[in-house]
């Protein structure tokens, strides 16, 4: 398969790989995939109290195309807020990456990832939210 | 010495024209360039009895005469050629033909294409060593049965058939034997009368000899018929009509003389550099399979699963090394090798499976460095993989809803 350059070099230098604390009550964490489909992102980020991604890690099994998107989709992130990360499309991945069409599905999965991570990130915070009311009350 | 790279070790999809090889086929390219069907000249004499001298010589290899040679571009067409020409010929006795599903796909698409005209084909299981089971042949052969393809060696794990065995109980039946030897030939003593085999296709370039020219050996006591696909000249006694390819021909006997004379040695060079390798990723690397028999298995083949690293990552990484990997991302069809998943290889397995192919020029020097690379390569690619992480914090992956993809 030949790849675009910007596939290799994210493949070759990997940005944020990693993980965090999924315990921690600002950390949002995405599970998506399957290995039996060859594929699996774990995205993982991490929210300041302005709404703004601080920090954003991925760890990936998968082709060179997935480790890529997932790669890139974590550098695309850190700095948004969580509402502008939540626009982020997979066909603006397949744009940046040249992905072929065959690898489509790993641009699908990453965008699957980044909307999972603010998932659980803001489960954990209406969770807060209502503990903190119950509180009050 | 220093190491040239890239490092070829794949030697299951081609192998490099031996230098002797190439030698012996120039001058039928430039003096020798005649045609040998003709029956006029000095110039067709000379390329006929190139010919001839080249069916006894890979006849010679396979325990054949020369008569039962003949010549094809490659194994793809003498595959087609030996199962649609006996399903034609003998449509009269039978429609049934038995294989296996580990079969090459010009095998099973040959097959799969007759079953559209009628005829009913059996496609076997194998073992969970990758290998066809006598007896499920001789359980599946029934009075309309024509044929049975089984192939002498894989070409994704490199397993052994019982061919022997299978042909015994074949021929008990009545049918045919076509045997796909193209992956086994060269690399394992292979006989057409030990293994009671009427077709056995043959390739010249996974042998050390050109692309372009291959061989089906048919035999001729009892005499085997087959119905030809191309019409024309009346070629290769009216089984495979076309202008003959010379300096193929004359490169395949050289590459077969080769390998007869010199199998022996080299095949205990090669299952010694391939044992050090298996042994050297197997020190070095926890959580690795072997796919498929080792002890039944060629000498150059190693397919070997990484646990948690996926194929094409893993081949993107070792970029220095043509290998190839039975992961879905290396198709277009982004389903994981059939092969291994009839050998009963989990989906997740499969994913992670690289093969390498040794052969005659690999070095102990290149084995070591793919070791080295293969041990880092893959400590990186787990470094970075949820599904290692997991499994290292004791989680077992069987247990997590996966998503469907």
């Amino acid at each position: 398969m030949a790849y675009s350059n910007k596939v290799i070099d994210h493949y070759e230098n990997p940005r944020n790989v990693g993980s965090l604390d999924p315990g921690e009550p600002d950390v949002g964490t995405a599970l998506v995939g399957a290995p039996a489909c060859g594929d699996v992102m774990k995205l993982q980020i991490k929210v300041g109290k302005n709404g703004v991604i601080e920090d954003a890690k991925f760890k990936t099994f998968g082709c060179g195309s997935a480790i890529a998107s997932s790669s890139l989709a974590t550098e695309w992130i850190k700095g948004m807020t969580v509402d502008q990360a939540m626009s982020v499309k997979n066909t603006q991945i397949v744009e940046e990456l040249s992905l072929p069409p065959v690898k489509i599905h790993c641009s699908v999965l990453a965008e699957d990832a980044i909307k999972g991570a603010i998932a659980d990130y803001r489960k954990k915070q209406e969770h807060r939210q209502e503990e903190r009311s119950e509180n009050a009350a | 010495m220093t190491l040239k790279l890239p490092i070829y070790m794949d030697y299951h999809a081609t192998t490099p024209v031996d230098e002797r090889v190439l030698d012996a086929m120039l001058p039928y390219f430039r003096e020798n360039f005649g045609n040998a069907a003709s029956r006029s000249h000095a110039f067709g004499w000379s390329a006929e009895e190139a010919v001839e001298k080249g069916r006894e010589e890979v006849a010679k290899l396979i325990g054949a005469v020369g008569k039962e040679i003949v010549w094809t571009s490659g194994a793809t067409e003498s595959d087609n050629l030996a199962i649609k020409g006996i399903a034609e010929f003998y449509k009269d006795r039978g429609n049934h033909i038995i294989t296996a599903v580990t079969e090459h796909k010009a095998v099973l698409d040959t097959c799969k294409r007759l079953e559209k005209q009628g005829y009913a084909v059996t496609y076997l299981p194998v073992d969970s060593d990758g290998r066809v089971n006598p007896q499920a042949v001789a359980k599946a052969l029934t009075d309309k049965t024509i044929l049975v393809s089984i192939m002498l060696a894989n070409n994704e794990i490199g397993t052994i058939n019982p061919v022997d065995e299978i042909g015994a109980l074949v021929k008990a039946r009545g049918a045919f034997f076509h045997i796909d030897a193209v992956q086994g030939i060269g690399k394992i003593p292979f006989d057409v009368n030990q293994s009671h085999a009427d077709l056995v296709s043959l390739s010249a370039h996974k042998m050390y000899g050109p692309k372009g020219i291959g061989a089906l050996y048919v035999r001729r006591k009892p005499r085997v018929r087959i119905t030809p696909m191309i019409d024309g000249g009346g070629h290769e006694r009216g089984m495979r009509s076309g202008t003959l390819n010379v300096p193929g021909i004359v490169g395949f006997a050289k590459a077969a003389e080769l390998c007869r004379l010199e199998m022996a040695d080299e095949s205990s060079r090669v299952l010694a550099l391939r044992e050090r390798l298996r042994k050297g990723i197997e020190a070095r690397i926890p959580n690795t399979v072997i796919n498929g028999s080792l002890e039944h298995r060629l000498p150059g083949s190693l397919n070997i699963s990484f646990a948690f690293v996926e194929g094409e990552a893993m081949m993107m990484a070792l970029k220095d090394v043509a290998v190839s990997s039975g992961s879905a991302c290396t198709s277009a069809s982004l389903e994981p090798s059939y092969v291994l998943r009839a050998l009963g290889v989990a989906e997740e397995m499969a994913h992670t499976s690289i093969r390498f192919g040794l052969g005659r020029f690999t070095t102990e020097a290149e084995v070591d460095y793919v070791i080295d690379l293969v041990a880092s390569k893959v400590k990186k690619l787990r470094d970075m993989s949820p599904l290692w992480e997991l499994a290292q914090s004791g989680v077992d992956l069987k247990s997590i809803q996966w998503g469907a993809h």
